[in-house]
């Protein structure tokens, strides 16, 4: 590689892409060659910073100056004043929203300052297309170590005293589940990577595979190794494409560098990787539905045992880890079990990447230290509640997780921590809501998620899931009642006692954790018939002050259903049983006089 | 050999016959046909001796395997909750009105179908939709009727 003085790294995860990070590459580049300056400073476009709120992003190495939402016809600018004159584009940084200062190094942005990033590594720092900038970053190196210094049983060793757990949501330690497939004896085994992230509000697979490929495929060539296992598969969700397409990069230039194939680095070591797809079926991420899935049949799950490290894909022992985990390997190896296991909590080391959405000021992703508090990840590094509303409610964990509140922000973050307030880690997605959302209707929202993606194998999953939605339904229309809570909280016992695999057992956590947490709420709903957020429907009417109406008759005149009545310069009046609640009127009102209750 | 005799055989041909093969063989037709038609699942059944309700059967359990007839657009609306927080449900009213069909529904031109779909895992770039292959993102009623114009107006 040329040494380059000065590096401008481009967003190029599929985010800021969308918003035009392609132009700016372009116009970057045009300028430089206009100054004459490409031979000096390398354009770079990388994966994703996380902090995809202001992107497009571009970063300046080496001082960390971090421009937010950049658009191509900046590019000038950014050359002329701080590559050429050293002056930093002032209107391009970030401004703190708290302290209302401006930024220009990332290292000091309250987004950065309390992450630690093992996974996400290299994402926004690399070309992930390209395997030498991989290789720079100490890439490959935990493979060649593995292969050259360590037996098997030695890396499964460092593996598990690392304390690295499934990120995949599980939380099932990853030494363990490796020492399991290695001691199966068979002809054949499987290392499979869980792409199939489906989780609503979790985006962190496709970011790392989009940004930093080459880590994934590494570390599966390590477990590999460990188990004995000469085939590798990727099965990844359709709905990725870029994902795909880096990956394939990356597969062909291992493949040319010999980091896959046969006699990896010379050490009679054989070890390959190849991708199969989904098809839009969320119940696969479970390791024996995605196995199914593999080998051509329905994507159902199987009750376990066997497990897939006995008898797994086509029958043979298979290690199924996900995307997150597989990244955190090489870091481990190279730096060691010790280093890795001091990061975190006791019983939950390393990192976790979450995914911020939702009603928070900087929506991406992130990456802390497993016991960072809600708190710190909501206010300090999400930047707090959009708009400056109140903080109402977090969901964690997917339609497996539940919904954390204002006396949960303290609690640590690790997997046990969750598990004993209602709540699971999940794979990462955390989707915050405020004063406006109502929880009956988020617990409806993840239960439809549910009736759908369940693949209808065990009944207390395919019916009781629907009968708990069709629960939901009633009181998001007015027409609970006090019972159907009790019934809620007995169904939903009874599915997770029940159900055959961890899509069913966990299911009913949304609506346990929202009865817990929020219980005044339902009582709304079902007692007084009203949504305390006015979020549900059929619970809101739209009333007109007769002290603001000034009887301009738009309201009437817009009325889809001719239910608002009134005579010109008179207050009008909407007929409340007639009404089918569109807004139209309230949108149209110029005086601010309608008004929802 | 029709096209799609032609189609069923040649991705037979390069993928194989074992059961595993299945699914990048469905998914090789769909590429091309956009849904499992009732005499392509026949095909498939056939070459790779397979019995036909097994094929139809694995085709139905996922959502990416349309077996009813589908435009040459697929147009999928994600329906995710942070979607519908940030207004999916204008997006799809400004995609029903533009199209002038409804949701499930496929334009008359065979152009067009939309659907609605599982999280895209585009929550931090809400709302976002797949055509075919194509992410979009951080959409307003009026990017989406701009993107679907240029759709149209291609060839």
């Amino acid at each position: 590689m040329e040494k380059y003085k000065m590096h401008i790294l481009i967003c190029g995860g599929t985010g800021c892409r969308a918003s035009a990070s392609e132009a700016i590459q372009n116009n970057l580049q045009d300028a430089l060659k206009a100054k004459g300056l490409e031979e000096e400073v390398q354009v770079v476009m990388t994966g994703c910073f996380g902090f995809c709120e202001k992107g497009p992003i571009v970063k300046i190495l080496p001082d960390n100056t971090f421009y937010i939402e950049v658009k191509p016809e900046d590019a000038e600018e950014i050359i002329e004043e701080h590559i050429i004159k050293g002056r930093k584009v002032m209107r391009l940084l970030y401004t703190d929203p708290e302290k209302k200062e401006v930024v220009s190094d990332s290292k000091h942005m309250g987004f950065y300052k309390k992450q630690i990033r093992i996974a996400l590594r290299n994402c926004g720092f690399i070309n992930p297309e390209n395997i030498d900038e991989y290789i720079a970053t100490e890439g490959y190196a935990a493979l060649g170590k593995c292969l050259a210094e360590m037996t098997p049983q030695a890396v499964i060793d460092e593996i598990k005293e690392s304390g690295l757990r499934g990120r995949g949501g599980g939380g099932f330690p990853t030494g363990l589940k490796w020492e399991f497939a290695s001691k199966n004896e068979a002809d054949q085994k499987y290392v499979v990577c869980n792409a199939d992230e489906g989780d609503p509000g979790a985006f962190m697979d496709r970011s790392i595979l989009e940004g930093d490929p080459h880590s994934v495929l590494e570390a599966m060539a390590i477990c590999g190794y460990t188990m004995g296992a000469d085939k590798g598969v990727i099965y990844i969700r359709a709905e990725y494409p870029l994902a795909i397409e880096r990956l394939k990069v990356a597969i062909k230039q291992a493949r040319e560098y010999g980091l896959l194939g046969n006699d990896i680095m010379g050490s009679g070591f054989n070890f390959d990787v190849e991708m199969r797809y989904g098809a839009g079926a969320f119940v696969c991420g479970e390791e024996t539905a995605l196995i199914h899935s593999m080998e051509g049949l329905r994507g159902e799950p199987t009750v376990k045992p066997p497990f897939p490290a006995e008898s797994g894909y086509n029958g043979k022992p298979t290690n199924v880890n996900n995307v997150e985990t597989f990244a955190n390997i090489p870091v481990i190896i190279n730096k060691g079990a010790g280093w890795f296991n001091k990061i975190g909590t006791e019983k939950s080391t390393g990192t976790k990447v979450f995914a911020l959405a939702g009603k928070i000021n900087n929506v991406g992703l992130i990456e802390v230290p497993m016991g960072t508090t809600l708190r710190e990840v909501i206010y300090e590094i999400g930047g707090g509640i959009k708009d400056g509303k109140k903080f109402k409610a977090v969901q964690t964990g997917g339609p497996s997780g539940g919904c954390l509140t204002e006396k949960h922000l303290d609690t640590p973050i690790d997997f046990d921590n969750l598990l004993a307030v209602g709540s699971m880690m999940g794979s990462g997605g955390m989707i915050v809501m405020d004063e406006d959302d109502c929880m009956v209707s988020v617990a409806k929202f993840y239960l439809d998620f549910t009736v759908e993606e369940s693949c209808g194998k065990c009944t207390p999953c395919r019916v009781g899931n629907k009968r708990l939605y069709e629960l939901l339904d009633k009181i998001t229309e007015g027409k609970g009642t006090k019972e159907d809570l009790d019934l809620l909280r007995n169904l939903s016992t009874v599915i997770k006692d029940t159900s055959l695999c961890g899509l069913g057992q966990t299911s009913p956590n949304p609506v346990l954790s929202t009865i817990e947490n929020f219980y005044d709420e339902y009582i709304a709903h079902v007692e007084e018939h009203k949504c305390p957020s006015g979020q549900c429907k059929a619970l809101m009417q739209y009333v007109i002050d007769p002290e603001l109406c000034v009887g301009c008759t738009l309201c009437a005149r817009n009325c889809p259903v001719d239910c608002i009545a009134g005579d010109r310069k008179e207050a009008h009046i909407i007929d409340t049983a007639k009404c089918i609640k569109c807004g139209a009127c309230m949108e149209k009102c110029k005086f601010n006089a309608i008004s929802i209750q | 050999m029709d096209f799609q005799e032609k189609l069923v055989h040649d991705l037979v041909a390069k993928h194989g016959t074992d059961r595993e093969n299945l699914l990048p063989i469905l998914q090789g037709v769909i590429d091309q046909e956009r849904y499992l038609s009732e005499e392509a699942i026949l095909k498939i059944a056939k070459e790779m001796s397979i019995p036909a309700a097994d094929v139809y059967g694995t085709a139905t359990f996922y959502s990416f395997l349309d077996t009813d007839p589908r435009g040459k657009y697929v147009i999928r609306v994600c329906k995710t909750i942070t979607c519908a927080m940030k207004g999916k449900n204008q997006i799809i009213q400004a995609i029903e009105s533009f199209l002038k069909i409804k949701v499930g529904e496929t334009t008359v031109d065979k152009k067009f179908t939309i659907l609605q779909t599982n999280c895209l895992g585009w929550c931090h770039k809400a709302p976002a939709m797949l055509v075919n292959d194509d992410v979009y993102t951080e959409l307003t009623p009026e990017s989406v009727v701009d993107i679907l114009r240029e759709y149209r107006e291609e060839n």
